[in-house]
């Protein structure tokens, strides 16, 4: 199936420059085997979001559809068919 | 003429000013703006010049860069360079600390980080290994957190295996087989902070250095107390007679001469500004028997603190001093501090700086030069903008 990925400009940069991508992936994905699908193409974006115990970083924000995922099931939270799925960073810094 | 290069990390960004003569400054545009910068190691072994930057974002989590071009071109490993295993269920948080150690170990660069770990590389900074001995230590549930957060901010390697590290809190740490075993040694280090009779280890010390000619001889300033070791850590004694405080964060050695270092009192814990609201350095010439206040073309009032690494010297002759300050202002001395002028004002609070005199060999793959030979390079205020 294909997911619409949209990333945040401050990290493209990592990505090769883009900033939105579709992505071929598995049914029945979820947001971590989807982000592990873009750290391996794009290794420093992938530590840039989740720390290197997998976790996801305080300050960035994924959203499913319009629905932040922390307010979901967090990284176990499904992706279904032609989604689309905002990495975002936070309101926080000074 | 030698250039001097002084390296400025604050809290939103790096910056890189040079001198020839260490009086007047030449400043760059900043480096990784927006992006916090609280280590600097830079490494002039083995003819090169590699400039090793812990960054931080608040958003993206912390990171360690290098630049083998004096900033024109910066290289992060893609997979990073400093990465917790995966069985300590652990992540970095931040990079205090990156330290070249001596010329006889080149490629040896060590770093201290949150949450309190140190770190060793073989590589020149490429890649670290974590201390297992440290980061498995028994003492690591009772360590706390400083202000800033629970960090092995001081690494100070010696000779033969030895190594010291300090840290908020826990004190003072020394393994003496390179890494391997880790012992408290905080021997007549206070802790006033916490009641009854100092502890073996729970002191916040807040800056360790090696006296340049005794590798024996260190000297720690305290969360209140400056201390002195004679007996590699063994046991220290206090060497604050004379000093308008025993609180701050600094404590520099000459890297040369046995017995001069320098600190930057602040008033105490409870009142983190300049005693008076004059920022003088102070310099000990006879390892703390008795100090002299230093402030010729240091300002007269100055309400910010000068943080732990926000202050170096030079291996230059006479010693360059270094002081940024908290309200983003960066004094430089030519002449070991008896006097100072202005590197750059107003930049964001300043987190640490890191000084180095290259000479030719070092200065080889400068700007200039990769440019002469048509070497194509990305600028880094373009990678960051």
């Amino acid at each position: 199936m294909t997911v619409q990925v949209l990333l945040p400009r401050l990290l493209a940069e990592c990505t090769g420059g883009r900033t939105s991508m579709a992505l071929d992936v598995p049914a029945r994905t979820t947001v971590d085997a989807l982000l592990d699908v873009l750290a391996a193409e794009h290794p420093v974006f992938g530590r840039r979001v989740r720390d290197e115990t997998g976790a996801l970083r305080r300050h960035v924000n994924v959203y499913v559809d319009g629905e932040e995922v922390r307010r979901l099931s967090g990284l176990d939270t499904p992706v279904p068919a032609d989604a689309e799925v905002m990495v975002v960073q936070s309101v926080a810094g000074g | 003429m030698a250039t001097t290069l002084l390296a400025i990390g604050t809290r939103k960004g790096l910056w890189l000013a040079t001198s020839e003569d260490r009086r007047s400054w030449s400043l760059s545009s900043p480096h990784f703006l927006m992006t916090e910068v609280p280590s600097i190691g830079i490494d002039t072994r083995g003819g090169r010049t590699r400039l090793m930057i812990g960054v931080r974002s608040e958003h993206f989590g912390p990171t360690v860069v290098h630049s083998d071009d004096l900033g024109v071109t910066w290289d992060e490993p893609e997979h990073g360079a400093i990465r917790f295993p995966a069985d300590t269920g652990a992540a970095v948080e931040r990079i205090w600390q990156l330290h070249p150690d001596s010329a006889d170990r080149p490629g040896v660069v060590w770093a201290g980080c949150e949450p309190i770990s140190v770190w060793r590389s073989d590589d020149g900074g490429d890649s670290f290994a974590l201390c297992r001995g440290l980061w498995d230590h028994p003492h690591r549930s009772e360590w706390g957190a400083g202000y800033g957060g629970a960090a092995a901010h001081s690494v100070v390697p010696g000779p033969e295996g030895t190594v010291h590290v300090a840290m908020s809190t826990g004190g003072v740490y020394r393994t003496t087989d390179g890494g391997g075993s880790w012992q408290p040694r905080n021997s007549g280090i206070g802790a006033y902070f916490m009641p009854g009779p100092a502890p073996e280890f729970g002191q916040c010390v807040h800056k360790i250095a090696r006296d340049a000619v005794d590798p024996r001889r260190l000297y720690a300033q305290n969360h209140h107390g400056v201390y002195r070791s004679d007996d590699d850590g063994d046991s220290w004694t206090s060497i604050a007679d004379g000093l308008p405080s025993d609180f701050g964060f600094v404590m520099l050695a000459h890297p040369r001469r046995a017995g001069t270092v320098w600190v930057v009192p602040l008033v105490a814990d409870g009142e983190r500004i300049p005693p008076g609201g004059e920022l003088a350095v102070h310099r000990s010439d006879d390892a703390g028997s008795s100090w002299r206040r230093l402030a010729d073309g240091l300002p007269a009032h100055e309400y910010n603190a000068v943080l732990r690494d926000a202050a170096c010297v030079d291996a230059g002759d006479p010693v360059g001093v270094y002081v940024g300050t908290r309200g983003g202002e960066v004094y430089a001395s030519a002449d070991e501090g008896e006097s100072f002028g202005t590197v750059a004002s107003h930049l964001p609070d300043v987190l640490c700086v890191r000084a180095a005199v290259l000479g030719a060999t070092e200065l080889a793959r400068s700007p200039e030069d990769r440019a002469r030979s048509g070497a194509s390079a990305t600028s880094a205020s373009e990678e960051d903008s």
